[in-house]
């Protein structure tokens, strides 16, 4: 069979290459080609937000030294990660077309039950995150209730969510208004201080690339095997060398102060898991075909009604488990949890990152690439001594131009026939 | 030689056959009485003016619509179409005229939609595989199964949706209006198609109102009228026969014009000197 195979794609064309109308680009230089047409024709991929990020960084820079300092970029990276992780639940939300405006008042819910069940209650700490993430799980049920059973817009009912759960957080609080959390305790050295290991980062580092390399030369075998078009070995090597250099880089830059936080590695943990499922899973294939044509999904035997529910679930859960990691990092559970902007910029995040309002169109990494890009403006408007007025205006300008430069990649990729 | 005799046997027999088939919705019937037979590597057109109860039929043998009453038989069994996964799970395929395909995801991901291969580590390669041996079998024209469906034609997309529908091996396959909306290069191409799928041994149930693309494929053509069997023809029928089976008289709105029209060329011929 394999050596059938073998011949086959010796001696005809391949498999996927026999039209030759079709220009198919080979090598390195040919995946940078490809890269390039993909960009002109208005497939941007990252690049808006990588390209951003570059600018809001060499401004805040060049205005205050002190901002791409290690230390500051550790602080961003802890910051990051509790916002972080309720946008990876907007982001999943996101793909199938609806939204979920109550990521906040669930965030902040579910930091004040952690903090009544464990501080108060006196339950083991573990019990008391369980118990939070299984009500932020039971609110997106309900959610995704309202929504399959009495067709519901999810903007309504998370909005009347917002309301009701924010009433809950203050309810639990009571008149005290704020529990703080004991210092020393786990959960909130992990929200404050606790790093990698040296060793453990850079380990990390080389691991990333290295499985990268070594799934693309799976695939790009089996691919040979079958007769279907194949990376070259060159490019999966390059690929895989430029991303543990930089990998390291960045994780020598962190260890030179206090190291890369065990808060961030647990939030982009999720969002490399986040990114298996939505690309490599048939949950994932449903959530996008779902987003893209509901009918069509319906008609191909996919249970719409489920993913939708897990995509709910899964956003209010997520919500929830940052809402834990914000309690840790401030070591309270207070009545101003959650409310303000924690809302507005993890939907945000999930945006500007590249993830589509309409749905079909994003991914895992929108929500980290999305929640730095706001990070950073936000830490660097800190730096600079101005006031969060500043801060509000500069996201909400930030934002407004991530959805123009979708818009005009999406009339772009209709004109080049890529939507 | 009893061999031959059962193979000929089986030639004849209808692979889908409806008996008596109605279907009523609350007072109106939308079908009365309907008699169909489909037979492996046949096409019946089904043709019929608007509110014939086409798509009706097409929706009962989909599973969509369950008959009234009547008896659906499939390979010489009677069977019920509770659902639609029912009917596709017999072998019968249907490609609805508004394709249900997910523009955003490529070729790939729409043939495969709902039966994904391996469901925790999607198997990319073999699924892509498959995808060409099924699009190299209809001799599709296709450039890349890695583009979103969204880049691709009308006739592509019509392309891919047939494809999707032979992914389960069916015995038989229905298509709602597949040349509706469609160019004439690309009409042609989906004719062309319509007669590999015939070619590959399916009987195909085709819904047009084009006549052309009809007598230019079918090899039976049913009419349906009102709700009822109104006659079944052949290819070679004329265009007045299809028509006045369709409307169901002799003297309706299209004979009517061209009776004008002779009568204006005869005028014209007479004016001359």
């Amino acid at each position: 069979m394999t050596d059938n195979a073998g011949n086959h794609a010796s001696t005809g064309p391949l498999l996927d290459r026999a039209d030759e109308r079709v220009k198919h680009e080979a090598g390195v230089g040919g995946a940078l080609r490809a890269f390039l047409d993909r960009v002109r024709s208005g497939d941007l991929g990252s690049l808006p937000v990588i390209v951003g990020l570059i600018i809001i960084w060499t401004v805040f820079q060049s205005l205050n030294p002190v901002f791409l300092s290690a230390n500051n970029l550790v602080n961003l990276l802890f910051d990051c990660s509790t916002v972080g992780v309720i946008a990876l639940g907007v982001v999943c939300v996101l793909m199938v077309g609806e939204i979920d405006l109550s990521v906040g008042s669930v965030s902040g819910f579910s930091s004040a039950l952690v903090g009544v069940l464990w501080v108060n209650q006196g339950w083991p700490v573990v019990l008391a995150i369980v118990a939070a993430l299984i009500v932020g799980a039971l609110i997106g049920g309900l959610y995704s209730f309202l929504f399959n059973r009495f067709g519901m817009p999810s903007f309504v009912s998370t909005l009347a969510g917002l309301l009701a759960v924010l009433g809950l957080q203050l309810y639990l609080l009571g008149s005290t208004g704020s529990i703080n959390l004991p210092y020393g305790s786990p959960l909130v050295n992990f929200g404050q201080m606790l790093v990698m290991p040296y060793w453990v980062s850079y380990a990390l580092a080389a691991l990333a690339g290295l499985v990268i390399f070594l799934a693309g030369y799976r695939t790009a075998m089996r691919r040979k095997e079958a007769g279907l078009s194949s990376q070259s070995l060159a490019s999966l090597v390059l690929r895989a060398v430029v991303l543990i250099v930089i990998l390291e880089f960045l994780a020598f830059y962190m260890n030179t102060d206090r190291g890369v936080p065990w808060m961030f590695g647990l939030f982009v943990g999720l969002v490399i898991a986040m990114h298996y499922a939505m690309t490599r899973t048939k949950w994932g294939r449903s959530l996008n075909a779902v987003g893209g044509n509901r009918e069509a999904a319906r008609r191909a035997g996919i249970n719409v009604r489920r993913v939708y529910a897990s995509a709910f679930v899964l956003c209010s859960t997520l919500a929830a488990a940052g809402g834990i990691m914000a309690a840790a990092r401030l070591a309270s559970a207070s009545q101003q949890a959650g409310t303000g902007d924690v809302n507005l910029n993890a939907i945000a995040a999930a945006v500007i990152g590249g993830t589509s309002l309409f749905g079909g169109r994003g991914s895992a990494y929108s929500a980290l690439l999305g929640i730095i890009v706001i990070q950073s403006i936000a830490s660097g408007l800190t730096l600079l001594d101005l006031s969060s007025s500043l801060r509000y205006m500069i996201t909400g300008a930030v934002l407004a131009i991530a959805v123009i430069v979708d818009s005009l990649a999406r009339r772009s990729r209709v004109s080049h026939g890529r939507a | 030689m009893a061999e031959i005799a059962k193979e000929t046997a089986r030639e004849h027999e209808a692979v889908l056959s409806l008996r008596g088939v109605s279907k009523n919705f609350g007072a109106v019937s939308a079908l009365t009485d309907i008699d169909l037979d489909v037979h492996a590597g046949e096409v019946v057109a089904l043709v019929g003016d608007n509110g014939a109860g086409k798509s009706t039929l097409v929706k009962v043998l989909a599973g969509v619509h369950q008959p009234t009453s009547g008896t659906i038989t499939f390979k010489g069994k009677p069977v019920t179409l509770s659902d639609p996964s029912a009917a596709l799970g017999l072998g019968i395929a249907t490609v609805f005229q508004d394709l249900a395909l997910c523009e955003n995801l490529d070729v790939v991901a729409n043939i495969f939609l709902g039966r994904e291969l391996e469901p925790l580590r999607l198997d990319e390669v073999s699924m892509e595989i498959r995808a060409w041996t099924l699009l190299n079998e209809l001799s599709a024209r296709i450039p890349s199964v890695r583009e979103p469906v969204a880049s691709l034609s009308g006739g592509q997309r019509q392309t891919v949706a047939i494809a999707r529908s032979l992914l389960l091996d069916p015995k038989v396959i229905l298509l709602d209006e597949p040349t509706a909306a469609l160019g004439v290069a690309q009409t042609a191409e989906v004719l062309d198609l319509i007669e590999r799928v015939r070619d590959r041994g399916l009987g195909v149930v085709m819904i047009s109102h084009n006549m052309e693309d009809v007598r230019a494929v079918a090899d039976r053509i049913v009419v349906l009228r009102l709700g009822r069997n109104n006659g079944i023809f052949y290819p070679d029928a004329s265009n007045q026969e299809l028509v006045s089976a369709i409307t169901g008289a002799s003297d309706n709105s299209v004979s009517r014009r061209a009776g004008r029209r002779r009568a204006m060329q005869q005028n014209s011929e007479e004016a001359r000197p």
